[in-house]
């Protein structure tokens, strides 16, 4: 069967396919009400919802509640006809699957492996990610956009967590699913997989670059300056810029909010940073901490 | 016809049940809903633009039904399973080919729990794009981001049940990231000062040894029957309580 087929029809894959689909329409729904929303807005008119009345919940709410329970359970239930749930051999511990994915839902962060350590992909970043979507209520102070679909009132909130949500969580998913191979190495989806196939890429440190071993103290004080620069940079360059431009909202925002807010951002862009930095320069780490037990190695 | 429904209606058994006659006034359309235990969930009166689905999607209740779709079939699965390496596979195998209706209970059981996490990610979504985390439902979003937390574990939990090689090996590298948590897994940084070695890291008290075994087995059925449950349940009902107290489904503020 055709390499493409066979990956995208895999039962577990399904769902895949059907999150990308259900997805997809969302995103695109989500966004075509925020514009036309901002239209009315623009125009002066009422958005949606502004001058609604009560109506009651017995039959209105209860009668659409009736109809979507039983669509989703025609729709499991055909589903569930139609696929079987997978079952491989028994588990044996001597027998290392090549590749081994974790659940689909943490393809995402087995993907950031390939760019960070397990100490950071596996458990810094994704608590980062929870105490950030949690954050997010406490730090963005706009007002606006609450109730209603629109773009134009919280255009760096949405261009934000719809960057986390849709490239850093679910493309990276997407790309674990479909993308990764034997060795996690890259297969299109009508490529065939090669178990015996080895890409030696030749990655070194950033400090390597100039000629300083990074693990020796002048790669340790290189790295330092690097990430320690990144952190900083990133954090007084907009205050700098919001000072100039509106102090206004900066003082409404406080300094502890901005810290945190600047904060999560900027650890947020590292990602696809270093990503960059792995794919194109050939960078494994910027900074080895090597002197502390087990590595600390960004 | 008429005949026949008095008949059904007019005795005590029905009227101990129902009550009441319902005739389509407000007071019955208000008593169908205050009355009713599941019903109650809801206000009597709700915002028009709280019904239409072109706001919420119906994610979050789609998200709940998945739930109660889980239990049922989850209960169901538990009636033939053993939690033990002797007998899990072997399990599986007869509800392929033993147990009625055995492998589309545990068909059901596997695509709900994938749609649910689906569904639950596009709740979230839903939310952030009408700005419904805002004053004053704060507190109420980070309810939700636990619930969806929640989620992905009672999905991962339930992927080592089969006990095939696809879960085994899914939470063997699920697993191995506890073993990088600083200070407390035996490969993280720091670790070696506190004297942590693979016998007394994280992730041997996730799996209750030092690789996925017969321990793991049982606690990860155990998470995933009953303490995740448990707690996605209490945590469930501050969610709709709370999205009530907090004035209902979000909705421009202006009037």
């Amino acid at each position: 069967m055709n390499p493409f087929i066979e990956i995208i029809t895999k039962p577990d894959n399904i769902a895949i396919v059907i999150m990308i689909v259900l997805v997809s329409f969302f995103m695109v729904w989500a966004f075509q009400q925020a514009f036309q929303n901002d239209k009315l807005k623009a125009t002066g008119y009422a958005v949606d919802g502004e001058n609604d009345t009560d109506v009651d919940t017995y039959k209105p709410l209860v009668r659409i509640e009736l109809i979507i329970s039983l669509v989703v359970m025609v729709g499991l239930t055909i589903w569930s006809v139609w696929v079987d749930a997978p079952l491989e051999e028994i588990a044996n511990p001597t027998i290392t699957p090549n590749p081994a994915k974790a659940p689909w839902y943490f393809l995402g962060l087995q993907e950031l492996l390939v760019y960070f350590d397990p100490w950071l992909a596996g458990v810094v970043l994704p608590s980062l990610i929870i105490v950030g979507l949690i954050a997010i209520p406490y730090i963005d102070i706009n007002p606006k956009g609450n109730g209603y679909y629109t773009f134009s009132e919280r255009k760096y909130s949405i261009l934000t967590f719809s960057f986390g949500f849709f490239v850093l969580w679910l493309l990276l998913i997407v790309i674990g699913v479909f993308f990764r191979g034997p060795g996690w190495l890259w297969y299109w989806p009508w490529q065939e997989w090669d178990t015996q196939r080895v890409v030696f890429e030749p990655t070194r440190d950033l400090s390597t670059i100039i000629g300083i071993d990074s693990r020796s103290w002048g790669g340790f004080f290189v790295g330092m300056v690097a990430v320690g620069g990144y952190l900083v940079a990133g954090m007084v360059a907009p205050y700098k810029y919001f000072k100039k431009k509106c102090p206004e909202f900066l003082a409404e925002l406080g300094m502890t909010r901005y810290l945190i807010t600047a904060f999560l951002f900027v650890t947020m862009m590292a990602i696809p940073i270093k990503m960059i930095l792995r794919l194109v320069f050939l960078i494994k780490y910027v900074w080895i901490i090597w002197f502390v037990p087990g590595g600390l190695n960004f | 016809m008429n005949e026949m429904f008095d008949k059904v209606k007019k005795n005590l058994i029905w009227k101990s049940v129902f009550r009441r006659d319902y005739r389509n006034t407000v007071r019955d359309r208000a008593a169908a809903v205050f009355g009713n235990v599941f019903l109650h969930l809801h206000p009597v009166k709700v915002r028009e633009s709280a019904v239409k689905l072109r706001y919420t999607w119906g994610m979050g209740g789609i998200t709940f039904f998945a739930f109660i779709i889980l239990t049922i079939t989850g209960i169901v699965l538990m009636f033939y399973y053993h939690p033990t390496v002797s007998h899990a596979y072997e399990d599986m195998k007869d509800l392929e080919f033993q147990v009625p209706y055995g492998v589309i209970s545990r068909n059901l059981h596997r695509w709900a729990a994938h749609f649910m996490v689906i569904v639950v990610m596009i709740h979230m979504f839903r939310v952030f794009m009408t700005g419904s985390y805002k004053a004053p439902r704060q507190f109420n979003w980070g309810i939700g981001v636990i619930l969806l937390v929640l989620t992905f574990l009672l999905s991962f939990t339930g992927y080592l049940l089969p006990w095939d090689q696809l879960g085994f090996w899914a939470i063997t590298v699920g697993t191995n990231m506890g073993a990088a948590t600083p200070l407390l897994g035996y490969q993280g940084p720091f670790s070696e000062l506190l004297h942590i070695t693979p016998y007394n890291d994280v992730r041997f008290a996730l799996l209750g040894g030092a690789t996925v075994g017969g321990n793991a087995l049982l606690r990860s059925y155990i998470w995933h029957c009953i303490a995740i449950p448990l707690v996605a349940i209490i945590l469930m009902a501050v969610h709709f309580w709370r999205v009530r107290k907090d004035g209902g489904i979000s909705r421009p503020q202006n009037n």
